[in-house]
């Protein structure tokens, strides 16, 4: 089953039709082809291209400046690259697309700092980001049903953070954010996951969860991380990404890109 | 029915309780007891109760944009004096030919420029429903383009500010004109009735002193379930991060738009309340120093509550009437000094002073 449907914002939408299919079937769910974009003379982005598989696990490295964050905004509808095309599946384009309707669409982002919402409980956090009808009206009149409520219980079980569900999220340790911020990424039932530094600030223990939580949810989600740490892409990557000035520079298993002479050349500084 | 949204607002229920005992016995003693009662209150005190009450209301408007939603608008006295020219049309047309010169059809001030028929925006002021319709809807459409407008073009902060500062100050300018017809530098004033019963009399003034104070009660309400709504937390949410509630899938131009347009009406019906009760509207009501009042009031009644709006407008009010008796020439100081003070002092106003004293106390 490779197609899905895809509910796009019903509201003010002139490009799109109200549903339209999410087409994976020849592999790909996220196409990015030629994308190139430079802020005042900068090429944060050069000429990149990069495929992303249904339900696959990616990991994206890179030194500082290599465009990794460049890259999820111009997915995410944050930055319009100035040349270059990027579809979801074979039929949206997401340049069409603003941050709203991307987000409906199903491509959830987690950022690189975390970024819940302080003045909301846990809870409150997580019904925010319920996938549901996020238009005004029904937003104003919205009352969780019994499965929703459910599924932000599970969600909290998942999480790890059910005895402090009536807390507001201000009081959380980082950890704790980024764990919230990664249930507010699942109550939105994305397709696709783009998690940015997922373990900034965790513990030893906190890390081993996440890397299980996130190899757990490849096959349904599709799921790219963005990280440093070179021990936990280790320990979830099956395909690395290198990005270097705004491109790709290899792709391949851990093994293979660590023991890349180009790879090497670029982390030491050759 | 006592909903869980409005227990936990302590202060609020306090608040509430004795705006519905003032607006109640007040009207009902001034009805039952003979004027030289002690029971009877002076006509004078009626009306500034109820200009305080008006007051109270435009604060509230202005809370839920700038407290719950971060939109700190500079202009909102525009959207009241709106709803106050509104009002000020209808009670002109009720004066029919009891006015100087006599005309059947024109107000003086039209004679006065020797105009020789009503303009085509007149029409439809001879009643009062198009006027009360007109009372929100004037406020809301400006706010709606307004809104539209700095909200879908991303204008946030100071720049949104400095713009609704703006908006106020040529309104103020356009209104001065006689050309526009709303009687320019002297306003609309002189009125006779309201729904045929003389506005003078003290049995409306009552009545409008009632009618504020159940508007405000009423507003009061509506603000504090909606800030308890899903909506309400959405807006919280932009108001900490607005552009993680954009990749959460929601249009936070349409939530800032309709909150913006709700908070612009409330404010033109405060308009509404306050001209019959004052007698006037003039273009002043449209200064850029009126509506940064509104932002002092808030500020320090305790921003993001909602019943601190309402407490600070009234005690800051208050101050006004006494001081400005007393000692003319210092008020502005005064005000400065104490908004000073609280935005050091008391962040949260001081509705933040007694929750923090009540924390203490149960502790």
């Amino acid at each position: 089953m490779n197609s899905f449907i895809v509910n796009l914002v019903p509201e003010d939408n002139d490009n799109v039709a109200l549903n339209t299919v999410l087409d994976t079937r020849h592999g790909p769910i996220l196409y990015l082809e030629d994308v190139s974009v430079s802020f005042d003379g900068f090429k944060a982005l050069n000429h990149l291209s990069l495929y992303i598989d249904a339900g696959e696990l990616r990991c994206l490295i890179g030194p500082n400046g290599a465009g990794k964050t460049t890259l999820m905004d111009v997915i995410t509808g944050k930055t319009r690259p100035d040349t270059g095309s990027v579809f979801f599946g074979q039929t949206i384009d997401l340049l069409e697309l603003d941050e709203p309707a991307i987000a409906q669409a199903g491509i959830c982002r987690k950022f690189q700092k975390p970024s819940v919402f302080d003045a909301l409980t846990v809870f409150e956090n997580l019904e925010l980001a319920l996938k549901c009808d996020k238009r005004t009206w029904p937003t104003l009149f919205h009352r969780l049903n019994e499965e929703q409520r459910d599924r932000i219980h599970s969600v909290l079980q998942t999480i790890g953070l059910p005895e402090l569900v009536k807390q507001p999220a201000g009081i959380l340790s980082h950890g704790q954010k980024q764990w919230l911020e990664i249930g507010m990424l699942l109550m939105q039932e994305p397709k696709v996951m783009l998690v940015d530094e997922p373990i900034a600030g965790m513990t030893h223990q906190e890390v081993e969860r996440t890397a299980e939580l996130l190899l757990s949810l490849q096959g349904k989600h599709s799921i790219v991380v963005v990280e440093h740490d070179m021990e936990f892409v280790r320990s979830i990557a099956r395909k690395v990404t290198v990005l270097h000035e705004g491109s790709v520079l290899t792709e391949g298993t851990m093994d293979e890109v660590q023991n890349d002479p180009r790879v090497i050349q670029v982390y030491l500084g050759g | 029915m006592y909903k869980a949204w409005l227990a936990n607002d302590k202060t609020g229920s306090a608040v509430l309780m004795l705006l519905a005992a003032v607006t109640l016995i007040i009207p009902v003693c001034n009805l039952l007891s003979p004027v030289d009662s002690p029971l009877h209150f002076s006509a004078y005190t009626v009306s500034l109760l109820g200009k305080y009450i008006t007051f109270a209301l435009l604060g509230l408007s202005l809370d839920l944009v700038w407290g719950y939603a971060g939109i700190l608008v500079l202009g909102q006295g525009a959207f009241f004096a709106l709803g106050g020219y509104a009002m000020g049309m209808y009670l002109m047309r009720q004066i029919g030919n009891r006015g100087v010169y006599g005309d059947p059809m024109l107000p003086d001030f039209m004679v006065f420029l020797s105009w020789k028929e009503l303009p085509w925006y007149w029409l439809g002021f001879d009643h009062f429903w198009f006027a009360m319709l007109m009372v929100v809807l004037a406020p809301g459409i400006l706010a709606f383009v307004f809104g539209w407008l700095a909200f879908r073009s991303r204008v946030t902060g100071v720049y949104l500010s400095i713009i609704t500062q703006a908006l106020t100050y040529a309104l103020l300018l356009a209104f001065f004109r006689n050309e526009m017809g709303f009687g320019g530098n002297n306003g609309l004033t002189d009125f006779k009735d309201i729904l045929g019963f003389n506005i003078q009399s003290e049995n409306v003034r009552s009545m409008l002193l009632m009618l504020s104070g159940l508007s405000l009660i009423a507003a009061f309400l509506l603000c504090r379930w909606l800030v308890n709504t899903k909506l309400g937390r959405v807006v919280t949410a932009i108001r900490d991060q607005e552009s993680r509630v954009r990749f959460l899938g929601y249009r936070v131009e349409m939530f800032k738009l309709w909150l913006f347009v709700f908070s612009a009406m409330l404010a033109g019906l405060a308009g509404a309340l306050y001209v019959p009760q004052v007698g006037i509207i003039n273009p002043s009501e449209f200064s850029p120093l009126n509506s940064l009042e509104i932002v002092i009031w808030v500020a320090i009644g305790g921003r993001g509550t909602l019943v601190g709006a309402i407490i600070g407008a009234i005690l800051v009010n208050y101050s006004k009437t006494v001081l400005t008796g007393l000692l003319p020439e210092i008020w502005l100081f005064t005000l400065g000094a104490v908004f000073i003070l609280v935005t050091l002092l008391l962040p949260d106003g001081i509705v933040g002073l007694l929750r923090r004293y009540r924390k203490e106390q149960s502790v």
